[in-house]
């Protein structure tokens, strides 16, 4: 099925998520659609699957002109979408997942239901147990199950957004494979990503989006070179190399040292961890989700208690000490959703650097209004000091948090700093880690961006399946090499190595 | 624009409630208009009546503080009658045992042991909820279960009367015991004093201090507060333990003031009226009296309904909770 | 002589059997109305409504449903009026904290203390009056079965009804397509939403009938159960019919096995005053309520990380067998419960 976007206007307050778009989708082909976080590709799918209205514009199916009032209606005009992170019911089977809701007479029974899934499994080449639950399959797993649902009610267009951001390489192969196959079967594929080389792997064409608009020439045929399309997605900025940096020696102790080490969580055990981590670092932690990385920070936090060993910080035995005995010994946590877990939405920033203080049975207002003063000028944060959080964008939320570490932090766990950040945003806060680190202070962050990894580690951790392998400083290692030991390749002889 | 906005909403909510409460009212063929008089009058008819309203605020007074204490830190204490009867029942003791000892002296005990012992109750809830997952909603009914079946168990086992046991409560308190009364009103100017304090301390705790700037960050993020240094579970104890406490005093207010003796109803449902109070006052603190008074005017004038128009008493009830329930539509999103 | 001291012993076994069925009979009548409330209170927690205004309910469909019943003189009439009246509660519920986004726990309370002054005042012409009761119907053949006649047939058809409701509420959650749609908006209503079903009324859906059958079962209460009406009739067994859902797992079998337990608890409770009697009556009657508050709690714990970690020091000879309890004890709440679903 064809799809097309005729002036598609889409507004949020005074920024124009999406403006004017006119492209032209056809069938049985794979299109890329590329573009920074921000560019407005969310905001053009979220459209097209039926999440949002546009205020000008229509949408055409086949050259029809089509209401959508709802992902329903989306998906009964044959548009289904997968999202990062599934729209799935995690408790359920594969089965039930499949059977919840599908649109009436699509499956006779669960018999035939079961035989159909099968039956699409084999044929795109993925394996699916119908009566796993999903809550125990990796991301990359659900994502295949989501697409196999999508297809058998119906689909004809498939919009994947990011899908390649927390899947291991093979996982990513056996969908190209798929995607291909499905568009040779007719269909319309659209492939969002930021990622320039697996667009030029995998799409027959390529849009490029920038700041809400479509960038002329529009619609390009691939293949395109990479400066080219640099060009188009960033204008001149493009992206500097990566500078290398000697790494500073310290005699001071090491942050961080785990001793023969062993923690559980969940159905992960971490057995023997045998760490240093030395001050002036920033340590980049890869990994599939659920492989350790998020254990292994919240072991540094204080967060776990190991069933066996040490954890030292700064010299200190703080085994088993409480979050907050780690955070008086300058250790600081930033989780990834800021509201829930990192900030108090309801409260303003001077209200958060009164929290901070220690002394006093009367709130000094005075000084923590101050306090936040210098925190927005030094920050750049877009507020005042008694604008509720909440009413904060998530770059300016994130820059509040990590003004609110105090400047004799010794550690920094960031749990994916720029989760959700525009270019700009993004840059700002590792300007200001940076700076940390240049100060003496130990980061380690996780992120399921591998090209985030690369750039900005002096070192990088990988862990697979549980196991937490040795540093790596970051110049020996590659983009595609880091992405085949996120999957396990390699990943024993590395180990092994140490 | 905005303005009459903002005034109509808690305006709608009055007529809505006054319109359910009034079809109740027709209901029964009683004139409505007769009704509203003794219900929202009647409490300010006569200088007896209007004691009575200051007695039962009083109690709902300390039980409506403590309850906001609470909800500021996120619980929902639904054990704030188990607080109060336990309290009570703390109370007595001391008056039981040494009632030769001078009046002032066992007064303060008295309120000691009503704090202590309504506190403990509530940490109770606490302890509930941190070690054994319970939610607080439970732990408190089941808790408010367990008090009223002590009290029974006082009332006609060790503190029953000397003529025979009854269930209309223990032997009156000697007369020298009762806090200072206008004898003709039955009013006790302790009682309102040591509430509106309660009142003025606990508001300035909450505002100004920076254990009620904490006990507010936990409870509208426990997660966040934990990680900006704030001992979470410690400040949920201690909103229950002031609670329970407010609870105790309110509780030894209704042995020593009121009821001159243990009965078994000593609580008469004020904590969850207190917990209907503080629903209403969450948004605005500052009318958190005012309620208080109304509330306590309509229970106290309602108790007249039975025996003047012959319908149940509960119809104040009813308007109370209407009230809230109204109200609860007009805040804004949760 | 040996023989006249068998047979006078074995009729002494025979007679206390008979009171064993008679007494498990009276423990699967006392809890019937209880089944019936915790079934439709686990449909609506599963959909990812809380209803606490249960007791207040229970008790406005109870007065609602006798005084119907007393007046027109017609048994279905009144528990007509009375799953109504639960709808209805359950609808003004689904309306403040569905569609005008309070929070289901506040609005439950005020309900539930709303409900029951409601119920005193309009039920004040009715107290102590006799009323219309469900007849007795033992079910013919079946009734003389020898162990589970007495038990399962000599009961009236409310009873019976409670006995379906079970497998019915179980059969419906677990084994049709309309109970995969209603257990996903209790887990991930963001994924119904995405397949084109409208959260919110599914859920009102769920919540409403949810309230008839609490609404039913209030009913239960003053026309069968404990006949006519008063003050605080039902007490406080919607309180507990909350906690049973919670301590079943959102289970219906589980669920149900909790009613009979509270009832049985009640039912020895109240035997056990004649054999203690320097206790009052009142603390006895207390006495089931807190136990289950216990057994909550224990509920909990075994659901804990710390009681886990314990278990993993024990020996391992230990192990298995109390891994195995404390995962049979587990119950994880619908992940959705109580949390408001707003449209992306």
């Amino acid at each position: 099925m064809r799809i097309a976007v005729e002036q598609l206007t889409k507004r949020f307050g005074t920024v124009w998520a999406n403006n004017r778009l006119t492209i032209e989708f056809a069938a049985g082909q794979i299109h890329g659609v590329l573009g920074e976080n921000g560019a407005g590709k969310s905001t053009l799918m979220k459209v097209l699957s039926g999440y949002l209205r546009p205020d000008e514009g229509r949408i055409l199916f086949d050259g029809k002109p089509c209401q959508l009032r709802g992902p329903g209606d989306a998906l009964a005009a044959g548009v289904g979408m997968v999202h990062q992170e599934p729209l799935d019911i995690p408790a359920f089977t594969v089965l039930e997942n499949l059977l919840c809701a599908a649109p009436p007479g699509v499956f006779r029974s669960w018999r035939a239901a079961q035989r159909a899934l099968e039956e699409l499994a084999d044929r795109l080449g993925f394996a699916v147990n119908p009566v796993a639950r999903l809550d125990q399959l990796t991301i990359g797993q659900r994502q295949q199950v989501e697409i196999m649902r999508l297809l058998l009610c119906g689909a004809q267009v498939l919009i994947l957004d990011e899908p390649t951001t927390g899947i291991t390489a093979a996982q990513t192969r056996a969908l190209f494979a798929a995607l291909r196959q499905i568009a040779a079967e007719g269909r319309t594929v659209l492939f969002v990503s930021h990622k320039l080389e697996e667009v030029a792997e995998l799409c027959h064409t390529v849009t490029v989006l920038r700041n809400g608009e479509v960038v002329p020439p529009g619609q390009l045929v691939m293949p395109q070179p990479q400066e080219y399309l640099l060009t188009l997605m960033f204008g001149d900025a493009g992206t500097a190399p990566p500078i290398y940096r000697p790494l500073p020696s310290s005699d001071s102790p090491p942050v961080w040292e785990l001793r023969q080490v062993t923690v559980r969580s969940g159905t992960l055990h971490l057995l023997d961890l045998n760490h240093r981590f030395a001050a002036g670092r920033i340590i980049g932690l890869a990994g599939l989700d659920g492989s350790g990385q998020q254990v292994l920070l919240r072991l540094l936090a204080g967060r776990l208690t190991p069933d066996r060993g040490q954890v030292l910080v700064n010299g200190r035995d703080l085994s088993g000490a409480s979050a907050i005995a780690f955070r008086q010994a300058g250790i600081e946590y930033l989780p990834a959703d800021r509201l829930r877990d990192g900030l108090i939405g309801a409260l303003s920033l001077t209200d958060h650097f009164a929290l901070l203080q220690r002394t006093g049975v009367i709130v000094d207002r005075r000084t923590a209004e101050e306090l936040a003063r210098q925190a927005i000028a030094e920050y750049q944060i877009k507020a005042t000091p008694l604008t509720p959080i909440a009413a904060l964008s998530g770059g300016n939320q994130q820059r509040a948090m990590l003004a609110l570490v105090p400047p004799t932090a010794r550690g920094i766990l960031a749990e994916q700093p720029t989760r959700g950040l525009d270019v700009a945003s993004a840059r700002a806060i590792w300007n200001r880690l940076q700076a940390r680190r240049d100060a003496g202070c130990c980061i380690v962050f996780a992120s399921p961006d591998l090209d985030e990894i690369m750039e900005y580690s002096d070192e990088v951790i990988v862990c697979f399946a549980g196991r937490i392998g040795p540093p790596i400083p970051r110049a020996l290692l590659s983009a595609g090499r880091l992405a085949e030991l996120i999957g396990g390749v390699g990943f024993e002889a590395l180990v092994e190595a140490v | 624009m905005k303005r009459v906005a903002v005034l109509t909403q808690p305006l709608l909510a009055l007529v809505a409630a006054f319109v359910l409460t009034t079809l109740a009212l027709l209901s029964t063929g009683v004139s409505p208009l007769e009704a509203y008089r003794l219900v929202l009058f009647g409490a300010f008819s006569t200088p007896v009546r209007l004691s009575d309203m200051i007695m039962l605020a009083a109690p709902l007074l300390l039980c409506a503080v403590g309850l906001s204490i609470t909800f500021t830190g996120g619980l929902y204490n639904l054990g704030v009658e188990g607080q109060m009867i336990v309290g009570a029942i703390a109370a007595m003791v001391p008056l039981r045992l040494w009632p030769d000892w001078p009046p002032l002296l066992l007064w303060l005990i008295a309120a000691l042991s009503g704090a202590a012992g309504g506190a403990l109750w509530a940490l109770m809830i606490g302890i509930l909820r941190r070690y054994a997952g319970v939610s607080e909603i439970f732990a408190g009914l089941g808790m408010n279960f367990l008090a009223g079946g002590l009290a029974l168990y006082m009332v006609l086992g060790p503190w029953r009367r000397q003529s025979s046991a009854s269930l209309s409560g223990t032997d009156l308190l000697p007369r020298e015991l009762w806090l200072p009364t206008i004898d003709r009103l039955r009013l006790v100017p302790a009682a309102p004093v040591i509430a509106l304090l309660a009142l003025v301390i606990v508001w300035w705790a909450l505002t100004q201090t920076r254990w009620g700037l904490e006990v507010r960050a936990v409870g509208l993020n426990p997660a966040a507060s934990e990680r900006l240094g704030i001992a979470t579970t410690r400040r949920m104890a201690e909103t229950l333990a002031a609670c329970g406490a407010l609870a105790g005093i309110a509780g030894m207010l209704q042995v020593v003031a009121v009821h001159h003796a243990l009965i078994p109803n000593i609580s008469s449902g004020i904590g969850l009226l207190g917990l209907l109070v503080a629903l209403l006052a969450r948004a605005n603190p500052r009318w958190l009296l005012p309620i208080t008074v109304a509330f306590a005017a309509f229970t106290v004038g309602s108790i007249q309904l039975p025996l003047t128009l012959g319908i149940d008493s509960a119809i104040a009830g009813v308007l109370q909770g209407a009230l809230v329930l109204f109200a609860l539509a007009t805040r804004i999103r949760q | 002589m040996v023989i006249v001291r068998y047979r006078y012993i074995g009729s002494n076994v025979q007679i206390a059997m008979e009171q064993l069925w008679i007494d498990m009979a009276a423990v699967l009548a006392a809890a019937a109305p209880l089944v019936i409330a915790a079934m439709g209170e686990t449909l609506s927690e599963r959909a990812g409504v809380i209803n606490l205004s249960l007791d207040g309910t229970m008790l406005l469909a109870a007065m609602t449903g006798f005084a119907v019943a007393f007046t027109t003189q017609n048994l279905i009439l009144g528990f007509a009026a009375a799953a109504l009246v639960g709808a209805l509660v359950a609808a003004v519920l689904g309306v403040f904290s569905l569609t005008l986004g309070q929070s289901q726990t506040a609005v439950g309370f005020v309900l539930a203390l709303l409900c029951t002054d409601l119920s005193s005042f309009l039920g004040a012409p009715f107290v102590r009056l006799p009323g219309p009761a469900v007849p007795f119907m033992p079910i013919p053949g079946l009734a003389d079965l020898p162990i589970l006649g007495p038990i399962l047939f000599r009961h009236d058809p409310v009873i019976y009804a409670s006995f379906l409701l079970v497998p019915a509420t179980a059969y419906l959650l677990y084994s049709t397509r309309l109970g995969l749609i209603v257990r996903a908006l209790g887990e991930r209503p963001a994924a119904v939403y995405a397949r084109g079903i409208d959260v919110t009324r599914w859920r009102y859906a769920m919540l409403i009938l949810g309230g008839a059958l609490v609404g039913i079962a209030g009913a239960a209460f003053s026309l069968d159960l404990k006949q006519g009406w008063s003050y605080r009739h039902t007490f406080g067994s919607g309180w507990i019919v909350l906690a049973i859902v919670i301590f079943g797992g959102w289970r219906p079998l589980r669920v149900a096995l909790g009613c009979y337990l509270f009832a049985a608890l009640e039912i020895v409770a109240t035997r056990s005053q004649s054999a203690l009697p320097g206790i009052p009556t009142q603390m006895i009657q207390v006495a089931p309520f807190v136990f289950m508050i216990l057994v909550l709690a224990l509920v909990n714990l075994a659901s804990s990380p710390t009681v886990a970690r314990w278990i993993a020091t024990l020996p391992s000879v230990w192990q298995r067998p109390l891994l195995v309890i404390v995962y049979r004890l587990r119950a994880t709440a619908p992940a959705a419960l109580g949390q408001p679903f707003e449209r992306p």
